[in-house]
């Protein structure tokens, strides 16, 4: 498995592809479609990020010392960028997750381009990840 | 007047419809939210600012002179524009919610009691509800709620039902922000009336699209918003009969509203002082003027046959497409359909489209538009909502079919 590092220049350097957000957007489609099933059973009032304008829900489990996050949303775009975060740093350690400074999405222009409510989404989402990493660690 | 002629020269005078979002020409299909201002509005608010700033009413100097005339004539030009019967029935707020709750409060305090009813409507905004159950809760009184029917149309024959002797006031949308369908809120008011109810009408839309005159539409109070009819933001009307407003209690003491204070007793000011406790945004309720000018502009020749051109176009093809559902279908006419349409697309959530048709450059809004009851009603999240005025254009309404088609494409 490539470092945490390595995965995150390699998003840095996709994005750069697109000039065009809407490209941007085709591509976070894309990964929101590639999340695998999330069962209905969890999802469940605990698992639900709060501060998201669409619905999403973060679960995870812990396997060899490593956070395994799952994830959903009712909404594609969203879903592609829990998926975008999740395809980061599920499958790493706690102390891996927390060594990230998560600038990736300021790094991709993923935060300036979200409206501040959905920006707060998005910071809502990291800080729930963190969260996990955190209890876990 | 030649200005007005043309669709092109209507735009000119908002300078915000000439911007570009994202490198793409801005289409405005928010107008439910807020309508944009013309430059009109826009210079008599920085002329005051600049020029007159100065606190209305109390002082004697030339510059408190210039902006209590301005303040006080957007009264007089709201009470033309509404037929109101007189000035002292025209109470500045900052907004419909301000006047829908400076009701609920004052006319509760002044005649609801315990065991009391008050009827709202299912197809009501979130400020014509709770300020009802506050008051509700605050007098042991209880809410009564008239439904809508599967097309978005009240059903005004179950009211008969609804109205008790315990009925206090009834409070129903001009038009709602989510269905755009014009309510037929006289033949509301007359039934009210023949039991005795009087009835408060929601015309946050409504002022904008219906030609209102409280005096034929006999309604006890009608509430508005400057910032959906191109004046400032935080400027809002609230037109109540004398009766009424005279024995209701003021809603919030301060300055202005009073006539003398003592400790031991406080008097208060005459309508429409009484209600409009504070300082008050004078530079923006001035605007209500040239805004009103506008309005009656845009309401006043073949431009309105235009909008309902492109609102017949889009109604068309929002009815047509089998992947869409139309929340607001008209009846029979047109014409009772305002160029606002709620939907959502099977399968896509409203949140996706609202964010690709933005980088589009297309502004619609997505969500439950505060009408929680409205998206329960209709077993949906949030819709996505497009709301036009008389400067959109034609061509506007066909790049955004195209677009939605494409973000659709793109989310399916």
């Amino acid at each position: 498995m490539v470092t945490l590092a390595e995965a995150e220049n390699a998003i840095i350097e996709e994005f750069s592809m697109y000039d065009e957000w809407l490209d941007k957007y085709e591509y976070l489609i894309e990964l929101g479609k590639s999340l695998k099933d999330y069962p209905e059973t969890s999802k469940t009032d605990e698992k639900l990020i709060k501060g998201c304008q669409s619905r999403v829900w973060l679960d995870h489990k812990m396997e060899d010392g490593k956070v395994v996050f799952n994830a959903d949303s009712d909404a594609i775009i969203t879903k592609g960028i829990i998926s975008l975060l999740i395809g980061l740093y599920s499958g790493r350690t706690p102390q891996e997750i927390l060594s990230s400074d998560f600038s990736v999405v300021e790094k991709i222009g993923l935060k300036e381009n979200l409206s501040p409510t959905r920006a707060n989404g998005l910071v809502s989402m990291i800080g729930k990840i963190k969260e996990i990493a955190l209890q876990n660690a | 007047m030649n200005l007005f002629m043309v669709t092109e020269n209507i735009r000119d005078m908002f300078p915000v419809l000439s911007r570009k979002v994202y490198g793409k020409d801005l289409v405005y299909f928010d107008n439910a939210a807020t309508s944009q201002r013309p430059q009109s509005v826009i210079d008599m608010w920085n002329e005051i600012s600049s020029f007159s700033n100065s606190n209305i009413h109390r002082a004697v100097h030339r510059l408190a002179d210039e902006s209590t005339q301005a303040y006080e004539q957007a009264r007089d030009a709201v009470k033309d524009f509404i037929n109101a019967g007189c000035r002292e029935e025209i109470i500045f707020t900052s907004g419909t919610t301000a006047s829908i709750n400076l009701v609920a409060y004052s006319f509760g305090e002044a005649f609801v009691s315990e065991g009391d009813e008050v009827i709202v409507t299912e197809a009501e905004h979130h400020s014509n509800i709770v300020p009802w159950q506050l008051m509700c809760m605050r007098k042991g009184a209880s809410l009564k709620v008239l439904p809508v029917d599967e097309s978005g149309h009240l059903m005004v024959d179950k009211l008969g039902e609804l109205i008790s002797d315990r009925t206090r006031i009834m409070a129903v949308t001009h038009i709602s922000n989510v269905l755009g369908i014009i309510n037929p809120v006289k033949e509301i008011i007359g039934i009210c009336h023949s039991k005795g109810i009087p009835v408060l009408v929601d015309g946050a839309q409504g002022i904008v699209h219906c030609e209102v005159d409280v005096q034929d539409l006999d309604c006890d109070f009608y509430a508005f918003s400057g910032h959906k009819m191109y004046a400032a933001t935080g400027t809002g009307v609230l037109y109540g009969k004398r009766k009424y407003l005279d024995a209701m209690p003021p809603y919030m003491g301060g300055g202005e509203m009073v006539g003398t204070v003592s400790f031991a007793e406080t008097t208060f000011a005459q309508l429409p002082m009484k209600f409009e406790a504070g300082t008050q945004n004078f530079a923006s309720t001035a605007t209500f003027k040239p805004a009103i000018d506008v309005l009656n502009l845009l309401n006043s020749n073949k431009l309105v046959e235009e909008i309902d051109k492109v609102r017949d176009h889009i109604l068309e093809y929002l009815i047509s497409d089998e992947r869409i559902r139309l929340f607001g279908v008209p009846r029979g006419t047109n014409e009772e359909k305002i160029p606002l349409f709620s939907f959502v697309v099977k399968g896509i959530h409203h949140e996706d489209l609202a964010l690709i048709l933005d980088k589009m450059g297309i502004a619609s809004r997505s969500g439950q538009m505060c009408a929680e009851p409205l998206m329960d009603r209709y077993g949906v999240t949030g819709m996505l909502r497009i709301s036009l005025a008389p400067y959109n254009t034609m061509e506007e309404a066909e790049y955004f079919i195209k677009c939605l088609n494409r973000a659709i494409d793109m989310l399916s």
